[in-house]
């Protein structure tokens, strides 16, 4: 089942939650809404949802206008942040829920609804939880039988509205690399918000990064991470640098070093900003060539397998800062106070938004 | 390193909390507590059963049985019988509008509903004498079609379901709140209608919220003696309550009669203290479940 949303507004009283958003999803896939909270990530899922209506635009599924049809109508799974589950039922009556409520015509047999509930929690391997109720369950138990509930309907499309965000970082790693084992088993099309940029990353096929209400930019994970279309792309996706500069003729000039930059060949004498990925700068004893900048080492933060180190440029009051594995770390043997050669690997320039 | 880990345990156990009051000060407050209740509710309550059986179980019986008295019970128990179911699914709805709804009014609404608390009862009987009574907007209308309203049963139970009304609403309001509408919207998702999701989602998380609103609606609906004294008109056997009746006799210096019938309220009251003891419980239960 594609979903398709065409021109969709929101505004809540004078903040504007949507503007113009469209965007396709196609059949089968697994995409993330990845932005910073209050870009309008979860209210885009909600009037997918049918939760929400939008104030103009339309959504379709599968071809078909579904913009005015009743939540009910829309044979959406919905799996809230915190779960949801009908606390006063037992985790096989909230799984069964969703059978249980359709008219006698359609409704399956006791019998039917019983394999049927039973299938689903092996699914989510948490069969003999049935009789539980949701409060004895832990948080990454509930959010699994959540998405069980959620799939009891056969839903057309599965929505996730940050499926992961309160539960604790190792239950979270767990349940999206299983999230994703599932989506291959079963796929159904499915969308996730997250503000969790490693999240989209590890588990999507297609991330749609989103800020103030806007798409920014659509794309497989590599192409969001790698060619990243804005500058707010290359911001969320990892930790940057940021060098201020100009432009003159198709290179930009920022503190120290010279970029060509491909995109902007006509812009002459605009200011620009570069941005660097953390890892992407590599700290050397000596000048390799003349983009290396010399730097002192402020500050060694040591991350489990990373290292992260501040260094201030020489003749310039800018920060730079660096992102090292363990093993070159110690192979550098670097101390704090010492002069070293900072090295750009990549560099990505934008002219549009100096205003930052 | 065993020793050392507990020592540190102690020392912060005796002084996990900030406001450590000594031990003097802690036992003077529950006895001034303790002390306060006691003379102000146990020595009453004592007092309403000693007087009752002052003269003995078969006077106490005879008293209940006379025919003015079963009449007040009986109008009691109707006046309830109306208040109640009509005072639940007002509190109901309005608690399910203005928790899971947002919409123009909803903080007049709330104001209004907690309107009864803040005018006295003696004001909430007059406003239907008022409306209602002879000299009123629609009384002389009512007599001509003779209608009774005013010093006759309707009255009675309309000044009492003004009364009332609050009960429910005011307990389910923080409660629905509280749990906000996930669940709701889990359920509509799941393709369940309204009714559906008000019957087997809504309801069950707030079943002891209501349980606990109507047994206090239902305390203050036999209770009720201002509002209800202004729109009675005390005729005996016809339009007097238990707590009017309670009253009349008081004043005739029946004083085992009174207390009898008065020691039917206290049982009440008492009744409605365990139900609601357990009902708080429950209530809190539902919340940490959340």
């Amino acid at each position: 089942m594609s979903i398709e949303i065409e021109n969709v507004n929101k505004q809540f009283g004078t903040f504007k939650a949507l503007s113009n958003v469209s965007l396709a999803i196609p059949s089968g896939e697994l995409v993330a809404l990845l932005g910073p909270s209050g870009c309008g990530k979860t209210t885009l899922l909600r009037i997918v949802a049918g939760l929400e209506y939008a104030d103009s635009g339309r959504i379709l599924f599968n071809g078909e206008d579904t913009t005015q049809s009743h939540v009910r109508e829309r044979r959406v799974g919905f799996v809230f942040q915190h779960y949801a589950l009908f606390r006063h039922m037992t985790v096989f009556d909230n799984v069964a829920f969703g059978l249980t409520v359709r008219p006698k015509a359609t409704r399956p047999s006791k019998q039917d609804i019983r394999e049927k509930v039973m299938k689903l929690l092996q699914l989510v391997q948490l069969e003999n939880m049935a009789t539980r109720y949701p409060a004895q369950l832990s948080g990454g138990q509930r959010q699994r039988i959540a998405l069980a509930r959620a799939l009891a309907v056969e839903p057309q499309v599965l929505l996730l509205d940050e499926p992961f965000g309160a539960l604790d970082a190792q239950v979270r790693a767990e349940l999206r690399r299983w999230l994703r084992r599932l989506h291959d088993e079963i796929h159904v099309t499915s969308v996730f918000v997250t503000h969790d940029q490693e999240e989209a990353l590890e588990v999507a096929d297609r991330i749609v990064v989103m800020n103030k209400g806007k798409i920014e930019q659509v794309g497989t994970p590599d192409q969001v991470y790698e060619n990243p279309a804005t500058s707010f792309v290359l911001n969320f996706l990892g930790s940057v640098n940021m060098f201020h500069g100009r432009m003159s003729q198709g290179k930009a000039q920022l503190s120290g070093l010279q970029v060509h930059s491909n995109g902007y060949a006509g812009a002459d004498d605009t200011p620009a900003v570069a941005y660097v990925r953390s890892h992407d700068i590599e700290i050397d004893r000596s000048q390799i060539d003349n983009s290396s900048i010399k730097a002192e080492i402020k500050n060694i933060l040591k991350l489990g397998p990373t290292v992260r180190i501040s260094l201030l440029i020489e003749g310039n009051s800018e920060f730079v800062e660096a992102e090292l594995t363990r093993d070159k770390f110690q192979q550098l043997d670097l101390k704090h106070g010492e002069h070293v050669y900072v090295h750009p690997r990549q560099v990505r320039v934008f002219v549009d938004d100096f205003q930052i | 390193m065993s020793a050392h880990v507990s020592t540190i345990t102690t020392s912060v156990k005796s002084k996990d909390r900030a406001q450590n009051e000594p031990a003097v000060v802690r036992w003077l407050l529950i006895a001034v507590a303790l002390i306060f209740l006691a003379l102000f509710l146990a020595l009453p309550l004592a007092a309403v059963f000693s007087q009752a059986f002052e003269k003995g179980l078969s006077v106490y019986l005879d008293a209940l049985r006379e025919a003015d008295t079963m009449s007040s019970i009986k109008l009691t128990l109707i006046t309830a019988a109306f208040c109640v179911p009509l005072n639940l699914f007002f509190g109901v709805t309005a608690a399910w509008a203005i928790a899971k709804f947002t919409f123009p009014g909803k903080n007049l609404l709330i104001t209004l509903i907690d309107l009864p608390f803040s005018v006295s009862p003696v004001i909430s009987g007059l406003i239907y004498v008022l409306i209602f009574g002879l000299q009123g907007w629609i009384g002389p209308w009512l007599q001509d079609h003779d209608i009774k309203i005013v010093f006759a049963v309707p009255g009675i139970i309309l000044a009492t379901i003004f009364v009332t009304f609050p009960f429910v609403a005011r307990e389910l309001i923080p409660l629905m709140e509280a749990q906000g509408r996930e669940e709701e919207e889990a359920a509509l998702v799941l393709g369940a209608t309204g009714l559906q999701t008000f019957l087997r989602v809504t309801l069950p998380n707030v079943k002891w919220g209501i349980i606990y609103g109507v047994i206090l609606c239902n305390a203050r609906a036999m209770g009720e003696f201002g509002a209800v004294s202004v729109v009675s008109g005390h005729i005996r056997g016809m339009t007097n309550t238990v707590p009017l009746h309670v009253e009349i006799l008081y004043n005739e210096y029946n004083y085992t009669a009174a207390f009898a019938v008065a020691s039917l309220l206290a049982f009440l009251a008492l009744i409605t203290l365990v139900v609601k003891t357990i009902a708080e419980w429950k209530v809190r239960q539902q919340l940490e479940n959340h």
